[in-house]
């Protein structure tokens, strides 16, 4: 499909961007932060509640059998999509936080204090600051791939980093403040010939191209569902199956076990043992039909348009004076994070807001970036196949304008 | 003049701008303007410290009554800062610690103010309040 002939017919898809924010038409340009909802994912949760409601994997009835289906139908779209060996590798959780957690507890078991673990300077807090409590629990060293001044992480530092105390290596596939698309390939490579695991974070990279698990041959690797248009609520956790079989259990309660008596309890296999509790059906079920609308629409057709709004903004961004970009690497997601001279993102993000703009400002979770350009935060933008150049010059004049009254 | 004297004046003053540009116009004015905390009380202890802004925050109990000053590192947030600075400053700590503030929201910056961590003002009023609190227990 080609997104720049059916733009109008695929943003009447999404009601929320017919709402009017402070008297003008929305334009949203967060969608990093969180993606908007097509009708049909808005049905599909509006229709579970309405037909489908009841709880999973555990009644005789027919609601449940309908119900369980779907859930079992939506976890296999998502290994089908991935192309996993199995379907039993795909965790639904509550997203990419929880995911990242639930393998780094995990780990707690693996590690000691003779041992090293690999995180990025690009990192996301979310894949940070679990892994710090890790450290804290065993004693393990964390060290850290640097980034250079074009928001790259240097490929070189990362080899002299690994050595055979590292047990683990965990990245952002791409960065949510700069949209650079790392070299994850290299970085599975490299880490597996030390005997390192790998855990990418796929957040900001499933919603914009196609993801082949298999042969990344990357040990675990997570995203959000409402960064594909899904519903908040929801994360898929892929992990290899000896992986997955190796790690205890996160949560425990109901559907992850076998047998439970007083004296001792067995644990049940996979997916179940991950699943702990009621999860969220609905949203689960939703997310796979997000991921089918994405698919209609094709990946292929989606990351070629967003490349043509990524470089229509770029090039009319750097045609506003003093406007500094952050984040120039060849390969890169349609984020553009950016300053204008000395202006506070804050100042900007609150006046643009005035006319209906919505971007992000400040730290995006990602203090070290920050740290390393030296600055309080940026002002973010981030495109999604229903966003306009019309909307970015909009944009852009917005820009202009704030500049003045804050100079 | 009292508090609620003053949030009324203020309220006033926002009060003939039609546009949000105008308003924000006089906001970036008074951010724009001198800085009301000394350099020597921009320390790490006085910071409140928001997700994106960040302001600074002195007190100090002078025959009876408080006297604030603060700053910001965005403009806004400073304007924003100064009124706060206007209607709290050199009041009685128990006329502090009773008042309502109301007059940002009367002003339409209710968003600046939200529960959202994007700049320290909620917690600047917290703290403006602890310190009433405090010098009224001294």
């Amino acid at each position: 499909m080609n997104i720049l002939n059916n733009i109008e017919s695929i943003r009447k898809e999404f009601p929320i961007l017919n709402t009017t924010v402070n008297g003008n038409r929305l334009i949203y340009l967060d969608n990093a932060a969180t993606s908007q909802t097509p009708n049909c994912v808005i049905d599909s949760i509006s229709n579970y509640y309405k037909n489908l409601n009841s709880n999973i994997h555990r009644g005789v009835h027919t609601l449940s059998q309908m119900a369980t289906e779907k859930y079992e139908d939506t976890r296999k779209k998502f290994s089908n999509h991935f192309n996993t060996k199995s379907s039993s590798e795909i965790i639904f959780t509550s997203g990419t936080t929880h995911s990242i957690n639930l393998v780094s507890s995990g780990f707690t078991n693996f590690l000691s204090d003779k041992d090293e673990i690999i995180v990025s300077q690009l990192e996301h807090h979310s894949n940070i600051v679990p892994w710090q409590m890790l450290c804290e629990k065993t004693g393990a060293k964390m060290k850290v791939i640097p980034m250079n001044a074009k928001g790259e992480l240097d490929l070189s530092a990362f080899s002299n980093l690994l050595s055979h105390k590292t047990k683990i290596v965990f990245v952002n596939h791409v960065s949510n403040a700069l949209g650079t698309v790392n070299n994850i390939e290299e970085i599975i490579e490299e880490s597996h010939k030390v005997g390192a695991a790998v855990l990418i974070d796929g957040a900001q990279a499933v919603p914009h191209f196609k993801v082949d698990l298999r042969k990344l041959d990357v040990d675990f690797y997570v995203c959000s569902a409402h960064k594909f248009c899904g519903p908040t609520g929801v994360g898929v956790l892929f992990g290899k199956r000896e992986w997955l079989e190796k790690l205890p259990a996160y949560q425990g309660g109901g559907e992850m076990i076998e047998e439970v008596t007083f004296e001792k309890t067995t644990y049940s296999k996979l997916p179940n043992k991950f699943e702990a509790g009621t999860p969220n059906i609905a949203g689960v079920i939703a997310s796979g039909i997000a991921l089918d609308y994405i698919n209609n629409i094709g990946l292929e057709n989606i990351k070629k348009y967003e490349d043509y709004l990524l470089n229509y903004a770029t090039k009319k961004l750097l045609e506003i004076d003093g406007l500094k970009i952050y984040g120039e690497s060849k390969n890169k997601t349609s984020v553009i994070s950016f300053n204008i001279k000395n202006i506070h993102p804050y100042d900007i993000g609150s006046l643009i807001d005035n006319i209906g703009i919505a971007v992000r400002t400040g730290q995006h979770c990602a203090q070290p970036i920050m740290d390393y350009f030296k600055i309080p935060g940026t002002i973010r933008i981030s495109f999604c196949f229903y966003n306009t150049t019309d909307e970015i010059d909009t944009l852009v004049n917005a820009l202009k304008k704030a500049s003045t009254m804050l100079s | 003049m009292k508090i609620k004297e003053i949030q009324d004046q203020i309220v006033e003053e926002f009060d003939i701008f039609d546009s949000w540009m105008d308003k924000y116009e006089y906001l970036i004015e008074l951010g724009k303007s001198v800085a009301v905390i000394d350099d020597i009380n921009k320390t790490d202890d006085n910071i409140i410290k928001g997700c994106q802004s960040k302001v600074w925050l002195h007190a100090k109990e002078k025959n009876g009554v408080v006297e604030f000053s603060a700053d910001s590192d965005a403009i806004i947030t400073k304007g924003i800062v100064s009124l706060l600075i206007r209607t709290f400053s050199n009041q009685k700590p128990l006329d502090i610690i009773n008042a309502n503030l109301d007059f940002i929201d009367k002003i339409g910056l209710r968003q600046h103010l939200s529960s959202n961590r994007a700049n320290g003002l909620n917690n600047m009023i917290k703290k403006i309040k602890f310190y009433a609190i405090a010098f009224s227990k001294a």
